[in-house]
């Protein structure tokens, strides 16, 4: 476990290494931005102008009403519109694990910011395994809260996993830390020895070319 | 659509207020409409709510709807049964906060409440224009908009705000005047009436020609073409309904009687509130007005006027920052063609945010009491303000 210093500002402990990541001024996409806590960090904190995309009718309005700009759709749909490099960073926060053609998602994000930020929960963690191990039935973490018929995530990852995934669909993994925090902590940890077994959480920074 | 629907009779308001006009283009120098003919004098009815700041800028322009008026908000006097029609929205700490912008709001050119339409006196006959009136266009009416902020010296607005042909007003707005519009709100609106559209003001402008007292036009001395009107108001109410809220709020229920009567006499609820409807719209529209500002809405064209077909051409003379609002149930202007502008905005790289709001009531929800929308308007007006560090 390694110290990190982190202004801690009431967001999320992920979102704080997402942003610990991002220059000031930086022109950010935000893909499943919900109510915009990353986005409002930003603002307020890297004077960075930040765009969301949000599905759920409410947390696009929570977020306009906060004072941020945010598109109501469908990121797949979304990202679409955008040209080439039209940002430095777009962001792609606990969302992967809930998006139908992952590669065609990060290929695009690829195309429209210089580089990417995405992040997941780790489904390699001890926890889960002793859990199906002992238990038999499908796991539950605090970071994945739910029974297999109500869950909103179609697939699991785990950090092994997305490593894998980076040589398959071609891009570059530029930095890459696993924290240890739960799903709405502010407070966490970074994980350095065996991240795959030990990290509920794996953040990415990714570019363009092959690793 | 259907102005002074609700109101909010013991809320906060803006107080009493007053029309006020702005009179140009005085013959020689006429107006130089978007078909060539010319028009002037041209009168512009207006009101203004709350105050110009010393730096001029926190002006910000409300475009009304076919059938509105400049009258948004407040009481012309201390018995008036209702305030105007947005007053749920413009007032003092209202989602458009008068106690923190200087709110104006012109009749649109062609209209009859106020400003020069075809009800007016034609200078030289002096009579009333009737069909001598020229079609208007939704640039002309923002270019008479234009010359009463160059006579208020309001070189910029902080924000352009209006829902459906008011929408459209404030898209030709952002395109033509990129300069003077810091931001934009367009809801419930749309680049260009698709055929569906069209379709309806057709049938509606049909039913008031169809009527014997219309006279091409020419009726002001006579019997004006009440039933004809009201009919296309009726029309009208349909489109701004929807079929769920036609539902929820009529169903099949029968207005003041268990069983058919029949005969066609109103029986059904529907029946007897666009009877109330067309009925109450005659008292306070001119027949001849409905006729050319749906002219005007169905002729727009956003893509085809500013980007030979292309919106994202179209939008590239916009610079505003814009937050487009649609609602669920607006079959009249759906949400597919809020998003169309979107998208043209996104590929210009323009700021913009978009939400489509989950209402039950059809294009009329945006005049409608609705939390959301207020929440969302404040929000970005907010933003706004703080981005230009006012």
């Amino acid at each position: 476990m390694s110290a990190l210093k982190l202004e801690n500002n009431g967001i999320r402990f992920d979102l704080q290494i997402v942003a610990s990541w991002i220059e000031p001024g930086a022109k950010v996409l935000d893909l499943g931005c919900g109510e915009g806590d990353l986005l409002d960090y930003l603002r307020k904190n890297r004077q960075v102008s930040g765009t969301g995309i949000e599905c759920v009718e409410s947390k696009v309005a929570h977020a306009i009403e906060r004072g941020l700009s945010v598109l109501h759709g469908d990121i797949n749909e979304e990202i679409d519109d955008y040209a080439d490099n039209s940002f430095d960073y777009v962001i792609l926060s606990q969302t992967l694990q809930q998006v139908y053609e992952p590669s065609e998602l990060i290929r695009s994000l690829l195309r429209i910011g210089k580089k990417g930020i995405v992040s997941f929960p780790n489904f390699s963690h001890w926890g889960i395994r002793l859990q199906l191990l002992f238990s038999g039935y499908a796991p539950i973490s605090r970071q994945l809260p739910y029974e297999w018929y109500d869950t909103p995530n179609i697939r699991v990852i785990t950090i092994k996993d997305f490593r894998k995934f980076s040589k398959e669909v071609g891009f570059r993994i530029l930095k890459e830390v696993a924290i240890n925090t739960n799903s709405h902590n502010q407070k966490g940890s970074i994980i350095n020895f065996l991240p795959n077994l030990r990290a509920t959480y794996g953040i990415f920074l990714i570019g363009k070319g092959a690793s | 659509m259907s102005e002074y629907i609700e109101h909010d009779r013991h809320g906060i308001s803006v107080g009493l207020v007053e029309k006020k006009f702005f009179t140009f283009a005085e013959p020689p120098e006429k107006m130089a409409l978007e078909s060539g003919a010319k028009l002037g004098p041209v009168t512009i009815a207006y009101e203004t709510y709350g105050r110009l700041n010393a730096e001029k800028s926190n002006a910000i322009l409300i475009c009304h709807a076919l059938s509105g008026d400049s009258h948004v908000a407040g009481y012309y006097e201390e018995d008036d049964p209702k305030p105007g029609w947005w007053d749920i929205m413009v007032g003092p700490g209202k989602g458009i906060d008068t106690d923190k912008f200087f709110v104006v709001c012109t009749n649109i050119l062609g209209s009859c409440m106020g400003s020069t339409g075809p009800s007016s006196m034609n200078p030289e006959t002096k009579k009333p224009y009737g069909r001598d009136f020229p079609l208007v266009t939704v640039g002309d009416m923002v270019r008479a908009q234009r010359a009463l902020l160059d006579d208020l010296e309001i070189e910029k607005v902080l924000s352009v705000i209006g829902g459906s042909i008011g929408g459209m007003q404030v898209l030709e707005w952002c395109v033509r005047y990129p300069e003077m519009v810091v931001s934009a709100i367009p809801l419930a609106t749309t680049t260009k009436h698709s055929a569906l559209a069209i379709a309806f003001n057709e049938v509606a402008r049909q039913a008031i020609m169809a009527d014997p007292n219309w006279k091409g036009g020419d009726y002001y001395a006579d019997s004006k073409p009440d039933h004809g009107l009201a009919v296309a108001r009726m029309i009208g109410h349909i489109t701004y309904l929807s079929d769920e809220s036609m539902r929820l709020k009529f169903g099949r229920q029968l207005k003041d009687k268990n069983n058919f009567s029949f005969h066609f006499d109103a029986d059904f609820q529907v029946e007897s509130y666009l009877r109330y409807q067309g009925t109450k719209f005659v008292e306070r529209f001119d027949a001849n007005s409905f006729l050319y500002i749906t002219k005007a809405a169905d002729y727009y064209d956003l893509e085809k006027k500013y980007g030979d077909g292309s919106a994202v051409e179209a939008f590239s003379r916009a610079k505003a920052k814009f937050l487009v609002v649609s609602f669920t149930s607006d079959w009249l202007y759906p949400t597919y063609q809020s998003k169309s502008m979107v998208q043209a905005m996104k590929k210009n790289g323009l700021d913009v945010s978009f939400c489509e709001i989950e209402a039950e009531w059809g294009h009329d929800a945006f005049l409608l009491p609705n939390q959301r929308l207020t929440a969302l308007m404040k929000g970005f007006l907010e933003r706004v303000c703080l981005e230009i560090g006012k």
